[in-house]
């Protein structure tokens, strides 16, 4: 009888996405096996903790890498490389900030804190997953293990009928787009024989694919599935009802960790297993990155509603990342994790922000709540000022320097108008941030409207997060060299 | 040789002190006065001491430093002044004290004065940047204490004034973050080498097509702040909303980066492309003149009037500039910093008399001159400055301009004169209505230029005689450089040519043809 044959794995390698994925289960075991609630301090702590670990881990796996080189693990179906460290990192800083937002906001709604921390921790995991997946199928159990999480924790806010819509409306959606990629993992099957991105690439590179419609059909369904993950135009609908539906905190970790864990995988699929079709999607990302750069931009200006500006923000956001792809170059993919991690943590404190001020209810944030904000609470004012001046791409924060390095790397690939399109929809956008900003400074019409918030604005941890993330954002906006580097070296350690 | 480091000590300065200013304010916001006055005198007293250390006959880059900053983008902290910087420099450190002296917004005053100082360092930084993502950075961040300045402390209709200012520099910008990155790659792609630092990026051999769609990127973005014709629509809105002292900074050294960036990097990096833009400039140039001339005949509203007969001053400027002569261009930078004298002098008395009368508008303001002589004497010589009447400032500078365009573009030389004659019909009329006639009863009341106030004004007032009178010794340290600029101009092969590097006196290849 033959020995079943099991694959060595590092656990090491491994050691970021256990530490979320064991640490969501046991917090949900020890809550369920506890006679009283948890504490929400003790759940936020030990979340917090739980990120601390994934983020250690994560750096270690980058030194490790750094020496020895980029390799695989379990039947090399995990990537060990720079590339999904930094993306672990990442993640692990996401997680860290949405920890303590989320905070001070569980403890007014009376949300079961485990609950949420359970799910927040599992779905970081699966964001981890997609970036370090070196398989179809290991990404697609990635991209569930990421969406499902995010489904309920949609819904989380039970007393409010927008967040049960937002989530049915996520989940169906999402549902479709998993079918979609689903049929495109089978499609790229069969067409290659494999669903290993190496064995993939080496089947293109020796031009034996089998039939080359299929293959094409299955990058197609597969770019679909990515492009309604990372909400890309036309496939965003679903984004502003959503984002402006979920419990605020929720709407922040979204925005950080479904783009973090989304773009990591296109980036990876596109660039390592697919360049040799590079002529066929790149007039794909190209045009949907052109119209994902406009329509976040344009829609983005007629919003009343705070949350849902932020959703088209974010898609606007989502148009400067495909154009790091279109770039398809080292200096591309380096820029789009310098993006990614900025964004996520200026995305995530702006939408802490919203969440102080989004009332007793959290069902208000329509752009009149911020009204005279910086005359009121000068302190809260000025971070929302700057996180939103960062988004807008102002020099001195790290908005700009993510932006100016996707440009820089669309333009050495030659891909002019396009640089020129994403700087025109960042003036235009600017136009939306600014409108947000004045907003902040007015001083007429603050009695009309209903402060109801001035509780809220005391939240320790959640202020604690903003101010860090603030000093995170202009400090590597003034001396990105560090950040910049860990992101090349990181892809120069990237799995080929 | 190791020289003592004035760039790097002008930037830190106003830099260090907004931060210092802005935590200080926070619980004591009268010595956050004393603070952001201190730390523009010490500005000013390193400003001056950088005129003294200038060397007068050389036309080269002085105190230059170079430092590694983003070196993986390739962005350096490469600094320098020459010139043609230098003087919009000082002007840069004479405004800011004055402005503070001259203009109060109220109690709560820390933000303004914080702001104030962020603009003079990022003004500082962009005119002695040699490196242009650096110059693009400071460009850049000049934005956002100018925006705040408005929105927190301008008149009704700030927001949108701030706004509109805000989006159309941006999107000027947009055009210039693109096109020197084609440039940097350009140069890389000849080279091997990223990197945006001036005096390389010089040399790149670009097609003269490309040249052309460079260049206008660059002009675009520099043209709206300057602002050229037909780009300007922001100017008299932000001019008129924002606060007295935003509009002087505004105008007086903002608006220089404009056209400071044209003369610096446009003439620099595309020689060639910008004679042949030269006709389209110089029209657009001749056009801003007269239409700035004729709208600001019609305004009832001082610094609408003010904003557009800069909208005028600027064109000479252009013109100046693109007249590719020596005249010219001296005299295009002496205007700059002219201009900003005047201009500046301009809105403070301004707003003096809003102070005292409560608006801009000349269907208000009547016979100021009898209850208030000294402020009505102080705005004629500022006025007659601003027509260009010889022995005052606004003379010098408008005079090189028109010379030197007449010898190299004629027309466009005749058609900008005529500027000038509508220039002094607006500017005399203006103040024929204003400080003539019978002033009404609460005009009576108003109580003349406080002692404080003289002496706010009289640097300004006592520059506009002295570099009338005497404009040598600031020609003397623009010339040199200027003549470096053209060298360089007319040295360049044409763009088609392979050669650009290094042309020689001894070499034949590629000199002027």
């Amino acid at each position: 009888m033959n020995h079943l044959a099991l694959p060595t794995v590092s656990y090491a390698a491994l050691a970021p996405i256990l530490f979320l994925l064991l640490g969501g289960v046991a917090l949900m075991v020890l809550s369920a096996l506890s006679r009283r609630p948890l504490a929400a301090g003790t759940v936020t702590g030990y979340s917090v903790l739980i990120g601390f670990g994934a983020l250690i881990s994560a750096l270690a796996e980058y030194g490790h890498v750094n020496g020895a080189g980029p390799s695989s693990t379990v039947a090399s179906a995990i990537a060990v490389d720079g590339f999904s460290a930094a993306i672990a990192v990442t993640v692990s800083v996401v997680v860290i900030l949405a920890s303590l937002l989320s905070h001070g906001y569980l403890r007014r709604m009376q949300i079961d804190a485990p609950a949420y921390h359970v799910l927040a921790l599992t779905s970081a995991s699966g964001a981890i997953i997609m970036a370090a997946a070196n398989d179809l199928v290991v990404l697609f159990l990635g991209l569930e293990i990421l969406s499902i999480a995010l489904y309920v924790l949609a819904a989380l806010n039970r007393r409010s009928a927008k967040s049960e819509e937002a989530a049915l409306k996520y989940f169906i959606l999402g549902g479709f787009s998993s079918a979609i990629f689903l049929f495109g993992i089978a499609f790229t099957y069969g067409a290659t024989g494999s669903t290993n991105l190496q064995v993939i690439t080496r089947t293109l590179g020796e031009g034996v694919a089998a039939k080359p419609g299929l293959l094409l059909a299955g990058l197609g369904l597969l770019l679909v599935g990515f492009f309604f993950k990372v909400a890309a135009v036309p496939f965003h609908l679903w984004t502003p009802d959503v984002y402006e539906g979920a419990p605020t905190p929720v709407t922040g970790f979204m925005a950080a960790a479904a783009k973090v864990g989304g773009f990591a995988a296109l980036l990876r699929v596109l660039l390592t297993a697919m360049p040799q079709l590079s002529t066929n999607w790149t007039p794909v990302v190209y045009s949907v990155a052109v119209a994902t750069l406009i329509g976040g931009a344009v829609l983005m200006v007629v919003q009343r509603d705070a949350k849902r500006m932020l959703a088209y923000s974010s898609i606007n956001h989502a148009g400067f990342l495909l154009v790091g792809i279109v770039a398809a170059t080292s200096a591309g993919i380096s820029a789009d994790l310098f993006y990614l991690f900025t964004y996520s943590v200026t995305a995530l404190a702006t939408f802490g922000i919203v969440t102080m001020l989004a009332g007793p209810r959290d069902d208000d944030a329509g752009i009149d709540r911020l009204s005279g904000l910086a005359r009121r609470h000068p302190a809260i004012g000025a971070a929302m000022a700057i996180l939103l001046l960062a988004q807008a791409g102002v020099p001195f924060t790290t908005g700009f320097i993510a932006k100016f390095s996707v440009i820089e790397a669309v333009v050495g690939h030659g891909s002019i108008p396009l640089a020129i399109i994403a700087m025109a929809s960042a003036a235009v956008a600017v136009f939306a941030y600014l409108r947000l900003v004045a907003t902040l400074y007015r001083t007429e019409d603050i009695a009309t409207v209903d402060l109801g918030y001035d509780d809220s604005l005391t939240d320790g941890p959640a202020a604690f997060a903003i101010g860090l993330s603030v000093v995170v954002t202009i400090f590597f906006g003034i001396f990105p060299a560090a950040l910049l580097d860990f992101g090349r070296t990181a892809v120069a350690h990237l799995l080929p | 040789m190791h020289t003592f480091p004035y760039l790097v000590v002008l930037l830190c300065i106003p830099l260090f002190g907004a931060g210092l200013v802005g935590l200080v304010g926070l619980r004591a916001p009268q010595a956050a006065r004393v603070l952001a006055l201190a730390a523009t005198a010490l500005e000013l007293v390193f400003a001056v001491a950088l005129l003294v250390a200038f060397k007068t006959h050389v036309g080269t880059f002085q105190f230059e430093s170079t430092h590694t900053w983003m070196a993986p983008l390739g962005i350096s902290f490469s600094l320098g002044v020459d010139g043609i910087s230098l003087f919009l420099v000082l002007l840069t450190a004479l405004i800011v004290p004055i402005v503070i002296l001259g203009t109060s917004v109220g109690e709560k005053a820390t933000g303004y004065l914080a702001w104030l100082l962020l603009l003079q360092g990022a003004s500082v930084a962009s005119f002695v940047s040699l490196d242009l993502m650096l110059f693009f950075f400071a460009f850049e961040l000049t934005l956002v204490p100018s925006y705040f300045l408005i929105v927190k402390y301008g008149h009704e209709r700030r927001a949108y004034a701030a706004t509109k200012f805000f989006v159309m520099t941006f999107l000027g910008s947009a055009f210039l973050l693109v096109g020197i990155l084609v440039l940097a790659f350009q140069h890389q792609n000849q080279t091997g080498v990223l990197t945006f630092s001036l005096a390389a990026l010089q040399h790149t051999t670009l097609s003269s097509g490309l040249a052309v769609w460079l260049s206008l990127a660059f002009l675009v973005a520099f043209g709206v702040k300057a602002p050229i014709f037909p780009l300007h629509t922001w100017s008299p809105t932000t001019y008129r909303e924002a606060p007295e002292g935003g509009s002087m900074v505004l105008s007086a050294i903002l608006a220089k980066l404009g056209t400071y960036g044209i003369l610096r990097f446009n003439l620099t990096l595309f020689p060639h492309a910008s004679k042949t833009l030269a006709p389209l400039v110089l029209t657009l140039a001749a056009i801003g003149v007269l239409y700035g001339a004729i709208t600001a005949s019609g305004q009832h509203d001082m610094k609408r009037l003010i904003a557009y007969s800069s909208l005028a001053q600027v064109g000479f400027i252009i013109l100046g500039t693109f007249s590719f002569s020596p005249q010219g261009l001296t005299g295009a930078v002496t205007m700059m910093v002219n201009h900003g004298i005047i201009t500046a002098a301009f809105f403070m008395l301004i707003g003096w008399i809003a102070q005292r009368r409560g608006s801009f508008d000349t269907a208000v303001l009547k016979g100021l001159q009898g209850p208030v002589p000294v402020l009505a004497g102080v705005f004629t010589v500022t006025m007659l400055a601003s027509i260009g009447l010889p022995g005052l400032n606004g003379f010098v500078g408008e005079f090189l301009v028109l010379i030197g365009t007449f010898t190299t573009h004629r027309w466009w030389a005749v058609v900008a004169t005529t500027g000038v004659v509508v220039a002094a019909m607006y500017l005399l009329w203006n103040y024929q209505q204003v400080f003539h006639g019978k002033a009404d009863a609460e005009t009576e009341t108003m109580h003349d230029l406080t002692t404080k106030e003289r002496l706010t004004i009289a640097p300004l007032l006592a520059l506009i005689v002295l570099l009338g009178v005497y404009p040598k010794f600031m020609l003397d340290r623009i010339e040199p450089s200027v003549h470096r600029e053209l060298a360089g101009i007319t040295a360049a092969a044409p763009a088609t040519a392979i050669q650009t590097h290094h042309v020689t006196f001894t070499s034949p290849v590629g000199g002027a043809r």
